[in-house]
């Protein structure tokens, strides 16, 4: 075995494995979150659809998404393996216990479960439409001077699914137009269900337990405690990953359905 | 105070064992847990019946023998306390309690409450030393200037004593918080330092060759140490690991 096969399949090793995977997605969550940010934006979805072409063909961002789909598998996969492991470290429980540590740090592999599944569910609704579904078109014509979006027009159903962005000059107007795949409608109408809204919610409600505990977690793990800075890895675990960033997310299907 | 015990009785490894009643009454309060399973052993005798199996020696505190999973925690209800140091005066009169031997697949039962924590002496054989030359020019430790602050986090480490409370109360039955001690008394010290690689890389191999859990850093381990060996040790460990993976020629 050579030494990085050995380190890694110690319980350290394992561990900096699911740290790494992890903090990696933590930080994807800040630029998803960014991304989202301009589905608030009232332009009838252009700043959020050419975001979107920008991100689903720009080829840095693209590799670094196949990175992520696969942290996401991993620390799926790797997790309940853990999980598995340590269920078979007691093989016979106690007829009384005090289950000392946080709710969120003894629950983390059903919380990653149930997050699993809202991912799978969320990549259904959204990336899955848009690149393989049937999505409507929209044209943004856009005033070259002023930036002003001065029509928005949404083409025939038969339009081809092939085309991400079209973009067109009219000199004499001093105008461009663009036309994309309209993502933004596909959120609105997902979003009208409240069934939906409600599942989405519950999910960013778990995903806080999920990094209250995760998110301190992975630097302890990687060794990174320190009295100096422990309180601020807390708070930032608390305020902004288990807080914040899942009441932003959270906040997004709610807005859609009540708007 | 009159008190119903729900104890563990097991015969032996093989045995599948279960809980069993007794009644036990007049208990002083300012009786030892131990002296109480005394009474208990004694009325057992007298009745004709096998006494309850438990391990203890020092009874003060400072040896790590006496365990027990006491109405749920390891070493009972009273923080930073061991089996042996808990009063009675801390149940009150009408008390149920359950009494169950440490768990874990590393921790195999031998009989009644006594359990196998032998794993623990092949980790500390791996590594949990140092190597010192004892033909008469033994250097006086006192000599090698150590900084306060090393000095006070590696004896606060060396106060474990083993008794593996942080495995029972850990949900991943993980031994890391006994294994980190052992590792950051030496780490911080000069005279643990020119064996701190192979002392981590070794100790950690012996502890995943016994079969622990895998650390998830719940603390349940801190909550229940009767040492309060600090969390801070684990977060060493993983650095003294991961450093000496990388920098080790083998
Ligand atoms: S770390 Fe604490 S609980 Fe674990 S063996 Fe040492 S003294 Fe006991
Ligand atoms: S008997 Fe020695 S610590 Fe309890």
């Amino acid at each position: 075995m050579s030494w990085l096969t050995k380190t890694l399949s110690s319980s350290i090793g394992k561990k900096v494995l699911m740290a790494i995977t992890g903090l990696f997605l933590c930080s994807f969550l800040i630029i998803h979150l960014m991304g989202n940010l301009q589905l608030f934006k009232d332009d009838g979805g252009y700043a959020f659809n050419t975001y979107t072409v920008f991100m689903t063909t720009n080829p840095l961002i693209k590799t670094v998404s196949y990175v992520l789909y696969f942290s996401i598998l991993f620390h799926a996969v790797w997790g309940i393996y853990l999980e598995y492991q340590n269920k078979k470290a007691r093989p016979q429980g106690y007829a009384m216990s005090k289950n000392q540590g946080s709710l969120a740090s003894r629950n983390m592999a059903i919380l990653g479960t149930i997050i699993f599944v809202y991912i799978a569910v969320h990549l259904g609704d959204f990336w899955y439409e848009y690149k393989f579904g049937h999505l409507p078109y929209v044209t943004y014509t856009e005033s070259l001077s002023t930036g002003e979006v001065t029509a928005i027009e949404t083409l025939p159903d038969s339009y081809t699914q092939e085309v991400k962005m079209l973009e067109t000059f009219n000199e004499a107007e001093g105008t461009k137009s663009i036309t994309v795949k309209d993502l933004y409608v596909e959120a609105e109408e997902a979003f009208s269900k409240p069934l939906l809204v409600i599942f989405y919610v519950i999910s960013m409600v778990v995903l806080g337990f999920h990094l209250l505990h995760g998110f301190q977690s992975g630097f302890q793990t990687l060794g990174l405690n320190h009295p100096k800075y422990n309180p601020l890895i807390k708070k930032v675990g608390i305020w902004v990953f288990a807080i914040l960033i899942p009441f932003a997310f959270a906040v997004i299907p709610v807005y859609f359905l009540i708007k | 105070m009159d008190l119903k015990l729900k104890v563990w009785r097991q015969k032996n490894a093989e045995d599948k064992g279960g809980l069993v009643e007794y009644q036990l009454n007049d208990i002083e309060g300012h009786m030892s847990f131990l002296e109480m399973m005394d009474i208990l052993n004694e009325q057992l005798i007298s009745e004709g019946q096998e006494p309850v199996s438990f391990d203890h020696d020092c009874r003060e505190g400072i040896c790590g023998a006496c365990s027990m999973h006491i109405n749920g925690e390891p070493h009972g209800p009273d923080a930073g306390t061991t089996t042996c140091q808990l009063h009675m005066r801390k149940f009150n009169d009408g008390d149920t309690i359950f009494i169950e031997p440490f768990r874990a697949k590393a921790f195999p039962v031998i009989k009644d409450l006594v359990v196998d924590r032998s794993a623990f002496d092949r980790i500390q054989h791996a590594g949990g030393y140092i190597s010192v030359n004892t033909s008469g020019n033994t250097q006086d430790a006192n000599s090698i200037p150590v900084p306060k602050v090393n000095a006070d986090k590696a004896f606060d480490a060396a106060t474990c004593i083993g008794c593996g409370a942080c495995v029972a109360a850990c949900k991943n039955a993980s031994a890391m918080l006994f294994v980190s001690a052992k590792v950051s008394q030496f780490a911080l010290l000069p005279q643990g330092e020119v064996e701190a690689k192979d002392r981590a890389l070794n100790m950690v191999k012996q502890m995943d060759a016994e079969g622990f859990g895998n650390c998830t850093n719940t603390g349940a381990c801190e909550a229940e140490c009767p040492k309060g060996i600090s969390l801070e040790n684990i977060a060493r460990l993983n650095r003294e690991y991961l450093s000496a993976s990388v920098t080790t020629d083998h």
